[in-house]
């Protein structure tokens, strides 16, 4: 490329130069660079290669709309846009697309090929037998940047709420202006630009504002806004705008600073997001040195860099002539190819008015271009403007409708959104405020130079996804005619630049080939973001173990002390088991202890809801299956809880500690379900002033102490409370004191043993966890994990809600039928246990499956089959199955049709290709009689 | 993101709410004489409006259950009553 620095640019520190590599090359710049500057100064011109042909490419833009120079940077981001990086000494660049580097790449040949591969040829041609058989290797050729997995840096990134009365979006002077407004009107403001400094279109081109440059104006206006204590975010992208004015923000972290999400809560908005330059439709108008006119302008004042010695400017508007005069002013030789035969035009620049450009010419980089009349010039560089493109993706995120403006060939915002306000370029206001700087509104007087069918050489409406005038008319022959269709079967719009310089041009063809009006096109629908966003933006600290941060027992240190392995079972990290060793010898070994001798069990998780009040009881008779009205103060009672649909939800003991006063221990993973049921029956029901929940589920350790030496164990323990059965029988609670601190001791067993479940403060359970622990060594009390809990309680037939039963068990197939025959009043699903399907002959019951084929443990999951004359067919399946350590055999439980009248009868289990035989026994294998309950 | 009023809070973002249903969504009572149809109607029949929805809501942060009025389509909240306060309880019971 013919770019050359001078000695001019706002934006750089020649004080400081830098260096880093491009695909390896070494390129020079100075502090205050952006990537693509320093490569345009460098003399780089070819940047990337496209997506599809691998055609090579060069700069277009100088800001977010730029759609060719994405490059990956080492160890930071992939496809990161190089007009909006900084350059940094001794970063490692590398463009995407190319291999081995931007200039030589081996694909290139591709173009070659380019009219056999038009729009949809991949998906037309790599039908058979699969599209995802080819679909890798096509992706990894069509590329893009690579993830760098050596990429270090900040350990997550920040998000921010914020609150504020007006957010303006753009800091360009539409947007400074509104902000000053606002502030002085005594509101509470933010001002957010994508740009590193506020300022927008003040720094390259020329104004006088208020007596100031523009510069010093915006200056000034930064001041005025931060000495009132206003935000003003740069490096920040206004991304999306969502329901009631919520504004995301993905601010770029300066110096490897974490990156920053901003969640803006605004009462109102003001968008003065500008607009985008569209490029003209010529032949090859993607050739390296073909640049945006507005890029080219900022590329000069920001940065010292001229973008070539003979240039081409070609417009069909009037805004292109700063530029024109500021590279004149430069000392470059410049041509105004003006589309308009009337224009009126600056003295002292060669304009030629009335031809357009048919073509450019040249092979890595533009050489020159063909005009309509036949002229050709020579050019190292080719300046175009073809018109401007107002930026209203927020508007139309925010359901607001564009209208058409033919005299700025233009969408503009149309009918207004409540609380939006869009001002300036992205407006269609071009130029100053009219209240700055009166009369400075710039004319554009633009006419039409939009893209035609049939033309000759190959016209790139999309620079990014590589979609051609061609790409466009075949999609419409192919009577994809609407804009919808349109995108998505050429791809025009969809790159990562979403179509910012593309859209319009396109849609302009659609209309000129169907014969209809651009706005009777119409426009796809806008969504966020309006430039990538990095997911870990989004993901922000919720990542690893904090994406679902695990619940931690009170007692975690002291399973840790015991070499407890944990697990997560419901959202609790609990003891699975203790010890080293063969997981299954332990596990094995604990169940055996615990039936033996005694065992200690931390069930600090369980549920614990209490229901206070007059009402408790007849609310508590409408929330369970049972009735629990009748329970006596002092007592417990297992229930079910069912859905509207009749189908169990919950299962667990009541705790009724006196006439008003219940605790609802429901499973522990149920817990903030049952809370919300609870709370939205006994608000949308009850009196809500005559019954109160509270979840002390967290305040509350529950420890357990079970087996036939329970008893024994805790008459060592001091906790003021008689052990007598009289007292404490089975199914009873009673209130103690453990060193002053008031606990409360049930007769619940989740074993079949005698057990005793302790509720203390959580901030006491260690202190009596340890009582037990010296207590227990008298009597070899063991540790008991969860594996091992569960193997005891599947020996009696004890139902886990969620494991042995699903989404259509009822009640009544776990044979709880008396709730249903002689409950008087209404609970919870009752309608729905009197349904026809309800009343099935051929319902899942659960039952015991005892393996009898000699070969081990079914497995879990195993469907019964049943081969009537037909096809096997499955008649339930195994819920849970363990190996007995104290019956010395494999036990199972199961749903299975109609299991409870089938006792004895053999079934026919399938797993896999495995067939198991079993015969149907009680859910309860072990001490039936329950006698061990009271030992 | 929506913000929803609770009647207990004040706003807060829709991620803390749970949707509890058609507000007038009554429980047909009396189980022995609701007809099958009846009481479809009430666990499965949806009105999924276009427009003006009226609604139960629950914030889970504080666990208030409450009627809200709102709008389906531009998204506008116009009121939310605490239950059995401003007019029809509305609620399921
Ligand atoms: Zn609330």
């Amino acid at each position: 490329m013919a770019a050359w620095r001078n000695d001019g640019g706002t934006a750089i520190d020649r004080s400081q130069p830098l260096a880093f590599s491009f695909d390896g090359k070494v390129i020079e710049a100075f502090a205050g660079d952006t990537i693509a500057s320093a490569l345009l100064a460098g003399g780089v011109s070819v940047v990337g290669r496209s997506f599809k042909y691998h055609r090579p490419r060069g700069l277009w833009g100088a800001g977010v709309e730029e759609p060719n120079a994405l490059v990956d940077i080492a160890a930071g981001m992939p496809n990161t846009r190089a007009t909006q990086a900084l350059a940094a000494n001794g970063m490692a660049v590398r463009s995407v697309n190319a291999e081995p580097s931007a200039e030589k790449d081996r694909r290139a040949f591709i173009d070659a090929f380019s009219r056999f591969i038009p729009a949809a040829f991949y998906y037309k041609t790599f039908m058979f037998p699969d599209w995802h058989l080819f679909e890798p290797r096509i992706r990894e050729m069509a590329g893009l940047g690579t993830l760098d997995e050596t990429k270090t840096g900040p350990e997550f990134a920040e998000q921010v709420n914020h609150h504020c009365d007006v957010l303006v979006v753009g800091a360009g002077p539409a947007g400074l202006h509104a902000a000053r407004e606002a502030v002085r009107a005594g509101r509470r403001v933010v001002l957010c630009d994508d740009g590193r400094q506020p300022g927008g279109s003040l720094f390259y081109r020329a104004a006088t504002i208020e007596g100031k440059s523009g510069a010093e104006w915006v200056a000034d206006v930064a001041t005025e806004l931060e000495r009132a204590g206003d935000l003003v975010l740069t490096s920040a992208t206004a991304f999306g705008i969502y329901d009631h004015h919520l504004v995301g923000l993905s601010q770029k972290g300066a110096d490897g600073a974490p990156d920053r999400l901003w969640r803006i809560r605004a009462k109102s908005i003001v968008l003065a997001t500008g607009a985008i330059e569209r490029p003209l439709p010529f032949g090859n108008n993607d050739l390296p040195g073909v640049m945006s006119a507005e890029a080219a302008l900022v590329y000069l004042r920001r940065f010292g860099i001229v973008a070539g010695r003979k240039i081409v400017i070609a417009t069909n508007n009037g805004l292109a002539y700063e530029t024109a005069e500021a590279l004149v002013a430069a000392g470059a030789d410049v041509t105004v190819v003006d589309y308009r035969a009337d224009a009126s035009t600056p003295a002292g620049l060669r304009v030629l008015k009335g031809v357009s450009v048919r073509a450019a010419t040249g092979r890595n980089a533009v050489n020159a271009v063909t005009l309509s009349d036949g002229t050709v010039l020579e050019a190292d560089a080719v300046l175009v403007s073809g018109g401007f493109t107002p930026t209203v993706h927020l508007y139309c995120q925010a359901q607001g409708k564009l209208d058409w403006r033919d005299d700025i060939l233009a969408f503009v915002p149309g009918r207004p959104v409540e609380g939006v306000d869009v001002v300036g370029a992205a407006a269609g206001t071009f130029g100053l405020p009219p209240e700055l700087a009166d009369g400075m509104a710039r004319d554009l007087g633009i006419i039409a130079a939009w893209p035609k069918p049939g033309a000759k050489e190959r016209v790139w409406i999309d620079l990014q996804n590589d979609v051609t005038a061609k790409d466009v008319e075949l999609a419409v022959r192919e009577n994809f005619v609407s804009v919808e269709h349109l995108k998505r079967y050429t791809t025009l719009g969809m790159a990562t630049d979403q179509g910012k310089t593309s859209n319009v041009n396109g849609l302009a063809l659609m209309a000129e080939i169907t014969g209809r009006r651009i706005p009777d096109v119409g426009t796809t629908t806008y969504r966020p973001p309006f430039t990538p966003v990095p997911l870990a933006s989004f993901a922000g600290a919720r990542s690893g173990t904090r994406m679902n941060p695990l619940r931690r027992l009170p007692l975690e240190q002291a399973h840790r002390a015991d070499n407890a392995v944990f697990r997560e079972y419901g959202g609790w990290l609990r003891p699975a088991f203790y010890g080293a060793g063969s997981p299954e010898e332990r596990i094995q070994a604990e169940a055996r202890g615990a039936r033996e001798r005694v065992a200690l069990f931390d069930g600090s998780p369980l549920g614990k809801i209490e229901v206070i009040g007059p009402d408790a009881a007849s609310f508590l008779d409408f929330i369970y299956y049972n009735t629990m009205s009748t329970l006596a103060p002092g007592r417990c009672r297992y229930g079910f809880v069912l859905t509207e649909g009749g189908n169990v939800y919950d299962d667990g003991v009541l705790v009724r500690l006196d006439e008003n006063r219940f605790i609802v221990s429901c499973s522990s993973s149920h817990v903030a379900g049952m809370h919300a049921l609870l709370e939205e029956w006994r608000q949308d029901r009850f009196d809500r002033k005559r019954v109160f929940i509270h979840n002390a589920t967290a305040e509350m350790a529950t420890l357990t102490v079970t087996g036939p030496q329970a008893k024994a164990l805790m008459g060592t323990i001091d906790l003021g409370i008689a052990l007598d059965d009289t007292t404490l029988p089975h199914m009873a609670v009673v209130s103690g004191v453990f060193e002053g601190i008031a606990v409360r001791v049930a007769r619940i067993s989740f074993t079949g043993d005698r057990s005793y479940e302790i509720s203390v403060p959580a901030d006491h359970a260690a202190a009596l966890w340890t009582r037990l622990r010296q207590a227990g060594e008298a009597f070899g009390a063991g540790l008991l994990g969860l594996e091992a809990l569960m193997i005891l309680r599947a020996e009696k037939g004890y139902v886990v809600v969620g494991k042995d039963t699903d989404g259509t068990s009822r009640p009544m197939d776990f044979g709880l039928t008396a709730p249903l025959e002689r409950k008087k009043v209404e609970f919870i699903g009752r309608r729905s246990l009197i349904t026809e399907d309800a009343g099935r002959p051929d319902r899942r019951q659960f039952v015991g499956l005892e393996a009898i084929d000699g070969k081990g443990v079914l497995p879990t999951g195993a469907h019964g089959i049943e081969r009537g004359s037909g096809v096997p067919r499955s008649i339930g399946y195994v819920t849970s199955s363990y190996f007995s350590p104290v019956l010395q055999k494999p036990i199972a439980l199961g749903l299975i049709e109609l299991g409870l009248s089938r006792m004895g009868e053999i079934v026919e289990l399938q797993h896999l290709r495995e067939i198991r035989r079993a015969r149907v026994v009680s859910a309860c294998a072990f001490d039936r009689e329950g006698s061990r309950l009271h030992a | 993101m929506q913000l929803f009023p609770c009647p207990f809070c004040g706003p807060r973002s829709e991620s803390e709410f749970h949707f509890g249903g058609d507000a007038g969504n009554h429980r047909p009572e009396g189980f022995r004489d609701v007809t099958d149809s009846e009481w479809t109607a009430y666990l499965y029949e949806r009105n999924n409006p276009r427009g003006a929805a009226n609604e139960i809501w629950m914030h889970m942060a504080c666990g208030e259950v409450f009627r809200m009025e709102r709008d389906t389509v531009d998204h506008r909240v116009a009121q939310s009553f605490v239950l059995g306060e401003g007019g029809d309880n509305g609620g399921m019971a």
